[in-house]
């Protein structure tokens, strides 16, 4: 039975991420449409981000409020990525203790 | 001598573009280890086998998706249900595919179709902010790499939890759970200070993102419509940018 779900799910999940593949080459978009995706990427980091990292601990927002400002601060002061990560890990985990 | 020294050039820059891959890529293993590992613990307890909890990974590759299917399949729901929630947790990739697949223009439907398969909410924001690499030579190995390291350390970390059971103490694995938004924090930031509007684009994004949660949308639909509407404002903001 959860073989079944397995491939239900892969199929659903799959169909989506790949017809853009074969999309994208037989059309040429305007410039408008291209700026739009363009976009994309920022909207998407956006919404992932938010209202998501609210919930990181439950019924507690502030804590992932916190960490988030954390991983802002790290990272404009133009550190690498992995930075951002690990401060964000330890300020939610001292938080937590 | 001349051919000799130009395959040893490509040799060179292909080495290249796969270390500044793995590089690029090392943040996504560090999100990813924990939040895998927890749901190999998850799904065991579930009552899921170590191969059908390493299938799911292998097959479905979608944290937010798995972890929904897990808690389903333990309190007994049906498949049908399943593969539609599915469906509609993972529709962004759609949105982010056709993104990705744009800027991927010139590069062989034979490294986009895996690289279409690999796509997740991380593998896509590290690569689509290091757009530059898809225009030079053996850019691909570049994306191919960040995607390789993205999957594998999925694939391995929910076998590394199923085998493992129930180890990592409580508030270690929820300090984890914000790792994947710090990640895209991290992401976000330094294309921000280059073009505030960028960051206006991500606000509006998640305000909207919010909104249709506040209405009662899935999370699914909310991030879909988030991403999209929010793109929307790229077409009159990103306008001037425009070489």
């Amino acid at each position: 039975m959860i073989v079944i779900i397995i491939i239900g799910m892969s199929l659903v999940t799959m169909i989506p991420r790949i017809i853009p593949a074969f999309v994208v080459e037989k059309l040429q978009f305007k410039p408008w449409v291209n700026r739009w995706l363009g976009a994309i990427p920022y909207a998407a980091l956006g919404a992932l981000i938010f209202p998501g990292i609210l919930w990181v601990v439950p019924n507690e927002p502030i804590i992932g409020i916190i960490g988030g400002l954390v991983a802002i601060i790290l990272a404009s002061l133009g550190l690498n990525v992995v930075f951002a990560v690990i401060g964000a890990i330890t300020t939610v985990f001292l938080l937590t203790m | 001598m001349e051919k000799n020294a130009a395959s040893g050039g490509e040799q060179s820059q292909s080495f290249h573009m796969i270390q500044r891959g793995i590089i690029t890529g090392f943040p996504i293993m560090l999100g990813y280890l924990p939040v895998a590992i927890t749901y190999g613990v998850l799904a065991k307890q579930a009552g899921m086998t170590l191969l059908e909890i390493g299938l799911m990974s292998l097959m479905v590759y979608a944290g937010a998706a798995q972890f929904m299917a897990v808690n389903m399949i333990a309190v007994g729901t049906g498949v049908v249900e399943i593969v539609i929630a599915t469906f509609v947790l993972n529709f962004r990739h759609f949105v982010m595919s056709l993104s990705f697949m744009n800027q991927l223009r010139g590069i062989a439907l034979k490294w986009r179709l895996p690289l279409g398969l690999g796509l997740t909410d991380e593998s896509f924001a590290v690569s689509a902010m290091n757009p530059d690499e898809g225009k030079k030579e053996n850019g691909v190995l570049f994306y191919a790499m960040i995607f390789l390291i993205a999957y594998l350390s999925w694939v391995a970390g929910s076998i590394l939890g199923g085998i493992l059971g129930e180890v990592i103490p409580d508030n270690l694995s929820q300090s984890m759970g914000i790792a994947l938004y710090a990640m895209f924090i991290g992401l976000l930031v330094p294309s921000v200070k280059k073009n505030l509007k960028v960051g206006l684009i991500a606000i509006l994004s998640m305000l909207i993102n919010a909104l249709c949660i506040q209405i009662g949308f899935s999370a699914g639909w909310a991030i879909v419509f988030g991403t999209v509407i929010g793109g929307m404002s790229g077409i009159i903001l990103l306008k001037e940018d425009e070489r």
